[in-house]
């Protein structure tokens, strides 16, 4: 076999060797090894002669490893995370060799999603390193008999300054592997300003082999004997093979075989979604043979679904009372006696991840074991699927992660790598399934339709006395539950139930809606529609009150304080409010600064162009957009500028950071202008980038200008803030432009002529 | 029996002349750094030089490639170290990376025929290939430092 070479170079062993060499402990999200030679795989670092730690190894030539315990799919954290490792460990970045691990427990949490790698892994990878540096230091104070306490470390050495000493990492590696690892509490980390990599960043690890074509992904997975895969699913979700007639698919050259695959059980979950698996020696000719499938399907009760009658269903149930998830004081009192009201209804279809390579699996089922090679965000979950659906146990699912071809969120579902297992084990030999694009666009786990209803009154300064929002759309969580209907604390605090603003009323619904569709996470989530009707309902209601956007909006964010929420479920992304409390100062601070850098109110105004402005924290940032368009008499729209600027707390990979807000500008700009999944009779209508267009170079941000705040507050997300404030700002910018309201998304429906 | 030359080396093929180009370098010769996207020609990445010309390789057939040079990017410089890579890493262009060998191949064959392409030139020779991740500014920002411009 030729397996991928840039995953882990794996070293089988026998039982012992890591019990007798591996030095352990245990740190905040990593649990600690087996005991003994119950060792399921191993890294290069496990068998470096100094192993401390699961993350880290150094062996005598001075190299170091370090485990990348999370996927890449383009944020750079498996860069960015053993930077943090390097940084604490004084290395040098050059002798510093990545190796990404496989799907293991042992790795604590593995999900790279939800924009939290740097955040829940930040003080784990300090102490990594420190550990190791900690160690070096003691065996080279006992090979110089000096105290320990007089020596210091500099770029890969020890150094003790009075006697001139001074020893390379790598000839400290066997002296400190005999040392007893130190307690957490013994560990000093070192100061902000000793820092060589943290807040100064680091281009990807893999930069050479992304430019050169080297670089490894699940669609470039091989191994000797495989074959290849092409599935027809279900065009309904639930729906079922009846029968079918594969005479014409074998005839294909090339085709050997095809395979039902049933059917999921109960919830899709990550479960296959069921169908006809054709069988071929490549790639080609297995789609050619699907082609060629001739099936009766049973579409199920998902039949009935439209998405143009559902959008109508969303909405009614959404001028109606709901569920009431936060409360302050008394709107309807207030509605009651206010001479007008101001209502707004705000629309975001199902949204596709598309990401640039499909989804693809590889995998080998033999001795009752299954080995994977998958482009996904969240190996432990392939663990899981894939045990269920081959019988075996967790144990013996081995994942390993490639690079992946774009994820946003999509790959954290691993239903295409149990397909390919499920059909490993039926063929008896290693099989690759690739998805189509229109199968990517059509299979997808969609962001959520929803729907949200807006009500304002305003006193006589213009400011509002009694809001009202309610928001209704298919959870996610109803791909494991088919009867959940409403909206999730995990979900609705996203952006809706902590609406920044010192509002004397207020009151937040949500409402149900079933789903028929498979639901999942998307970059940023429930943050870009509750983001979309907050903040452009904004935009509406200051230019009713005759104000300036941006003072309005700083108005109603109001004073510095932490927003209360007793009464209310609030998750806070999963991190203590202690740590990370919602500052509305920073959201402040950062809706002034970007004021000032896109000079607000400053810049001239050509004939048609128009300046949106929008604020909103999400995953633990602060962020405020400003966009700038230029839209001509044929409704055409330009995006000459863009300027955003974010709190994210510490930002380890600042360049990374930049590059993540300026790809969010764009993700923005798709979902905007053209993002848009309708389904009929329960079947996805579009298939392809021809129906489902995402933007091109000429239609995106001409430039866009991220500034960083620089903070030493804990580390919070990246990957995802960016492109809530994005799209509201942009729409809001339009509406200055035209005169014309963006309220159902996207504005390739409504047109702007 | 079809001929053709890839990345200068000859070689032949008798299998399906109705299969895309793309799927003989991917499947059949193992050169993976051209990419499968969409397989209708509409992002990119799947970009190839056949005689020097930017060509989508998902919807070249082999008849079709016949009798033709093809370079991919593994051919397109030995050292990886083609001016538009090195602008590439320069301006550090990728994110995930995956659409970026289309990309690279798209705008070194813009190079070759245009030195100095304008905004407008770059939008339109680049305006078949989509990065998803959302590195056009960087993308347009590094053509010109292979340019020879700065940024």
């Amino acid at each position: 076999m030729s397996p991928i070479e840039n995953v882990s170079r794996r070293r089988f062993l026998t039982g012992g060797i890591i019990a007798a060499g591996a030095l352990v402990l245990g740190v905040r999200y990593y649990h600690k090894l087996p005991s003994g030679d119950k060792l399921p795989h191993d890294t290069n670092a496990d068998h470096a002669t100094l192993h401390p730690n699961v993350y880290l190894g150094l062996d005598p030539d001075g190299t170091v490893w370090i485990v990348a315990s999370r996927s890449e799919m383009g944020t750079t954290s498996r860069t960015t995370l053993p930077l943090i490792v390097a940084d604490e460990l004084d290395a040098d970045w050059k002798r510093v060799k990545i190796e990404q691990a496989l799907g293991d427990s042992r790795y604590g949490d593995q999900n790279t999603d939800g924009s939290h790698s740097i955040r829940s892994f930040y003080d784990a990878m300090r102490e990594a390193g420190a550990t190791a540096r900690f160690m070096l230091i003691q065996a080279a104070a006992q090979q110089w008999g000096v105290p320990a306490g007089e020596c210091e470390t500099d770029l890969h050495v020890v150094v003790h300054r009075s006697t001139n000493h001074r020893t390379d990492y790598g000839e400290l590696a066997r002296a400190a592997a005999k040392l007893p690892v130190p307690k957490r509490e013994e560990l000093k980390l070192k100061p902000k300003s000793a820092w060589r990599y943290v807040g100064k960043g680091q281009v990807s690890y893999d930069l050479e082999a992304l430019v050169t074509g080297k670089a490894i992904y699940g669609m470039d997975a091989r191994m000797d004997g495989m074959v290849y895969a092409s599935v027809e699913r279900p065009p309904v979700l639930g729906g079922k093979v009846k029968s079918y007639d594969d005479k014409e698919a074998l005839k294909v050259a090339g085709v050997h075989q095809t395979l039902p695959i049933e059917p999921f059980q109960q919830a899709p979950a990550f479960q296959p979604l069921g169908g006809v698996a054709v069988i071929a020696d490549n790639t080609w000719a297995a789609f050619q043979g699907r082609n060629k499938l001739n099936i009766a399907w049973d579409n199920g009760p998902n039949e009935s679904y439209n998405s143009d009658a559902y959008k109508n269903e969303l909405r009614a149930t959404s001028h109606n009372p709901c569920k009431v998830v936060r409360n302050i004081g008394d709107a309807d009192a207030v509605f009651a006696k206010a001479g007008k009201v101001y209502e707004a209804d705000y629309y975001v279809p199902l949204l596709a991840h598309a990401s640039m390579e499909p989804m693809v699996a590889l995998a080998e089922f033999k001795d009752g074991k299954a080995t994977l090679w998958a482009p996904t965000q969240n190996p432990q979950a392939v663990q899981d699927i894939v045990a269920k659906e081959v019988g075996i146990a967790k144990e013996d699912v081995i994942c390993h992660v490639t690079l992946l071809g774009g994820g946003f969120g999509r790959k954290s579902k691993p239903d295409y790598v149990a397909e390919a297992a499920v059909l490993s084990k039926k063929m008896g030999r290693p099989v690759k399934v690739v998805w189509t694009r229109e199968d990517d666009i059509k299979f997808d786990y969609y962001n959520a339709v929803a729907s949200m209803y807006m009500k304002a009154a305003l006193g006589a300064d213009g400011k509002p006395t009694a809001w009202l929002q309610r928001s209704v759309f298919p959870p996610i969580p109803s791909i494991f539950d088919v009867n959940a209907v409403y909206g999730d604390p995990a979900h609705l605090q996203q952006g809706w139930t902590d609406i920044p603003y010192d509002l004397p009323n207020l009151r937040i619904e949500n409402g149900p809606a079933k789903a028929h569709v498979r639901i999942g996470w998307l970059r940023s989530v429930a943050n870009i529609y509750h983001a979309f009707a907050i903040q452009c309902f904004t935009d509406e209601l200051a230019h009713a009150a005759g104000r300036d956007p941006l003072d309005y909006l700083l108005d109603l964010i109001g004073n510095p304080r932490s927003i209360d929420f007793k009464g209310v479920e609030y998750p806070n992304y999963g991190a203590s409010m202690d740590a990370y409390p919602w500052e509305t100062g920073r959201l402040r601070r950062v809706t002034e600064m970007v004021a000032e850098k896109s000079g607000w109110g400053k810049r001239k105004r050509g004939k048609g162009t128009g300046f949106g402005i929008a604020a909103h924290r999400s995953f633990l940032t602060y962020v405020a957009t400003v966009v700038e368009v230029e839209v001509n008499d044929h409704g055409e729209v330009r995006i000459p500028r863009v300027d955003t600027v974010l709190d994210a707390g510490l930002v380890v990979n600042p360049e990374a950071t930049r590059a993540q807000f300026e790809g969010a500008a764009v993700f923005g700009t798709s979902i905007a202008r053209t993002g848009e999944i309708t389904a009929t009779k329960g079947a996805i209508d579009q298939s392809n980038f021809q129906d489902y267009p995402v933007a091109r170079i000429n239609e995106v941000p001409k430039q866009t200008n991220v500034y960083i705040v620089d903070s030493d507050a804990p580390p919070a997300g990246v990957g995802e803030p960016g492109v809530p404030p994005f799209v509201a700002a942009f729409c809001n910018a339009i509406f200055a432009a035209t005169g014309k309201r963006v309220r159902d998304l996207p504005i390739s429906k409504v047109g702007l002529s | 029996m079809i001929q053709l030359k890839v990345n200068g080396v000859e070689q032949s093929f008798g299998g399906e002349p109705e299969m895309p180009l793309l799927w003989y370098l991917r499947d059949v010769l193992g050169l993976t750094g051209s990419k499968f996207g969409c397989g209708v020609g509409l992002c990119g990445a799947c970009t190839v030089h056949v005689n020097g010309q930017a060509t989508r390789s998902c919807v070249t057939t082999m008849r079709d490639a016949a009798g033709k040079e093809v370079t991919t990017i593994e051919g397109l410089d030995k050292n990886g170290l083609h001016p538009v890579q090195k602008a590439w890493m320069q301006i550090n262009v990728p994110q995930c990376g995956y659409c970026q060998v289309g990309q690279i191949m798209q705008a070194a064959a813009l190079l070759s025929s245009k030195k100095k392409p304008t905004d407008h030139e770059i939008d339109e020779a680049m305006s078949g290939n989509i990065c998803r991740c959302g590195t056009y500014q960087r993308i347009r920002a590094a053509i010109k430092v292979a340019a020879g411009g700065t940024t």
